[in-house]
């Protein structure tokens, strides 16, 4: 089979067609750079994204702070990913880097603030 | 009144990049003047990632960009004044600016740099009829709420308009919840970044209507609905096409204007196609000693070109303040065929190094050539698979060529088809 996409691991947005047939990939064309070929390759086998959102705040400055996964999780869980984001609160101090939650959902990936609160 | 060798007008990430770049090419005395309570600008409600790419090599986060540049400043003696706004600046290059604790302040600078942003185009300049029903907002609007005051502003939503900050709202919005059933773009293309269409509506199945504008909205107190309707090439709506959407919330993407009050209050001169000021390559205005960047200047998408331009800004800036106003000679950049606008408008032929001109196309070109033409000869062709007005490209005029150009010179920059 044959699939074309668009790389979405940079700004630059180049297209991308995949040769594959079930999970096993034969050929990736179109990229420019590395990342794309890997990031054509995910998106057959086990497609993952990054998310963002917020999360509350006890006596801060702003009553939310902005988190991030750490690395992509699967498309699937992302809004499984949300409702354990929405769930939490933390206290301020809020530093950024700071762990919210750790290993969401079980997939190693953490929960990390983006910005000092 | 105080003195100090520059004043940054705006702390967001043009402003900080430029006091930065001109710190370490030796300015003393620099105040950067920021009206929010906190650096960062705009960045601090922009809290997807996709920033830095350029310039860090890894993707941060909006607050994670603004954070890594708040921690550099704090490390200088650069001066900082956050709740403060700037209401004048004179031809002397006075600045007038107002706060709580100082109350009216007047400063005297060698040299201004200009960063004030760019705000969203408001419901007020398009032409939807209707009622003034509560729930209509700009994208950035929202932004703000969800993600500074942790609050969802609707259920169900339109969105019209798709520029990068629309159809970042339109994840936003759905990942807490909400259902995003149309983006309606007036344009046969979109306005934004491609690979926000692909990960921001194509991921989530929102649909993505092209030549599509809303003509009307309903509701008395609340939004209740919107009618949208199709386009013709002439850009009216086609009165057999239209459509009632429920939603309780429609948010506009329709396009960001620099903040150009105080440029055109002292009179500098503004490009009428970007709405920034008219730069020479070093981004100095028509007014000597005064500088723009960033937004204020031209639209940027992303934010890494906003730092490398500030840049240039603050080491121009340092120039000028250090050494005095440079012998100068301008050649205007001229656009050609598909070009809308070029950055800067002229260049000072008596620059050694290299100078790079961003520009847009004004429509959609696959398989096209970026020409560079000086005094009628093709200094570069360019292949591009793909020209968008929604990315900003650039072509550079190597050092070389520039030494051998006049007075009369003229520079070009064209596609071919
Ligand atoms: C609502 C909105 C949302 C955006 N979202 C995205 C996004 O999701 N992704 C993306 O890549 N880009 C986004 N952008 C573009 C983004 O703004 C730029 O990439 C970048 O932040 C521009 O930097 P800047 O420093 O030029 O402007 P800004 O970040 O806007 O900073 C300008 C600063 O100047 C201050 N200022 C203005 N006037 C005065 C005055 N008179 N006195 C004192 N201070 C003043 C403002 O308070 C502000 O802090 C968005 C822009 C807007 C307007
Ligand atoms: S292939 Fe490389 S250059 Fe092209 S969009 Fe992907 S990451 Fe960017």
């Amino acid at each position: 089979m044959k699939r074309d996409l668009i790389c979405v691991a940079c700004p630059r947005g180049c297209m991308i067609t995949v040769e594959y047939e079930g999970t096993e990939v034969y050929s990736v064309t179109g990229n420019t750079c590395k990342r794309g070929e890997e990031y054509a390759r995910t998106e057959i086998v086990n497609p993952t994204r990054n998310i963002a959102s917020t999360v509350k705040v006890n006596g801060g400055v702003h009553p939310v702070v902005p988190v991030k996964t750490s690395a992509p999780i699967p498309k699937t869980m992302i809004f499984d990913c949300m409702r354990e984001i929405n769930a939490v609160t933390v206290d301020a101090p809020v530093k950024l880097g700071q762990v919210i939650i750790p290993d969401v959902l079980g997939t190693g990936v953490n929960i990390v603030a983006t910005n000092n609160d | 009144m105080l003195n100090y060798d520059l004043v940054v007008v705006g702390g967001g990430p043009a402003g900080m990049a430029a006091a930065l770049k001109a710190k370490e090419c030796g300015v003393k005395d620099i105040v950067i003047l920021e009206r929010a309570e906190t650096l960062g600008g705009i960045l601090e409600q922009c809290i997807h990632s996709g920033f830095g790419l350029t310039y860090f090599k890894e993707e941060l986060s909006g607050p994670e960009y603004a954070a890594r540049f708040i921690d550099l400043v704090e490390k200088t003696d650069i001066a900082v004044k956050c709740d403060t706004m700037v209401l004048d600046i004179d031809e002397n290059n006075l600045v007038t600016a107002v706060n709580k604790k100082d109350g009216l302040l007047k400063i005297q600078a060698k040299a201004i740099v200009l960063a004030m942003g760019c705000r969203e185009r408001p419901r007020g300049a398009l032409e939807i009829s209707g009622t003034r029903a509560s729930g209509i907002m700009t994208a950035g609007t929202a932004q703000k709420y969800v993600n500074l005051d942790g609050y969802m502003p609707g259920k169900k939503v339109v969105i019209l308009g798709s520029g990068d900050i629309g159809l970042i709202m339109a994840r936003r919005m759905t990942l807490e919840g909400a259902e995003v059933k149309v983006v309606c773009e007036l344009m046969p293309f979109s306005g934004g970044l491609t690979r926000n269409i692909v990960q921001c509506l194509n991921d989530y199945n929102i649909p993505l209507r092209l030549s599509t504008t809303v003509v009307e909205t309903h509701g008395k107190d609340r939004l209740e609905g919107v009618t949208i309707a199709q386009v013709d090439e002439h850009l009216q709506p086609i009165e057999s096409t239209k459509e009632y959407i429920e939603c309780d919330t429609l948010m506009l993407s329709v396009g960001l204007i620099p903040e150009n009050e105080l440029t055109k209050n002292v009179g500098i001169a503004i490009d009428r196609v970007t709405n920034g000021a008219s730069v020479d390559e070093m981004r100095q205005t028509d007014h000597p000693g005064v500088f723009a960047c960033g937004n204020v200047l031209h639209v940027h998408d992303l934010v890494d070109f906003v730092t490398m331009e500030a840049q240039l800004a603050g080491e121009g800036a340092a120039d000028y303040i250090l050494n005095g106003a440079k012998e100068t000679v301008y050649v205007p950049t001229t656009t050609g065929n598909g070009v809308r606008y070029i950055v800067p408008q002229r260049v000072n032929i008596k620059n050694p190094n290299d100078v790079k001109l961003y520009f847009r196309v004004g429509r959609i070109f696959k398989n096209a050539k970026v020409v560079l033409e000086i005094d009628g000869n093709v200094i570069s062709s360019k292949k591009k698979i793909k020209l968008a007005p929604g990315e900003m490209e650039d072509v550079v005029i190597p050092a070389s060529v520039l030494a051998g150009m006049t007075e009369n010179s003229t520079i070009t920059v064209r596609v071919e088809e």
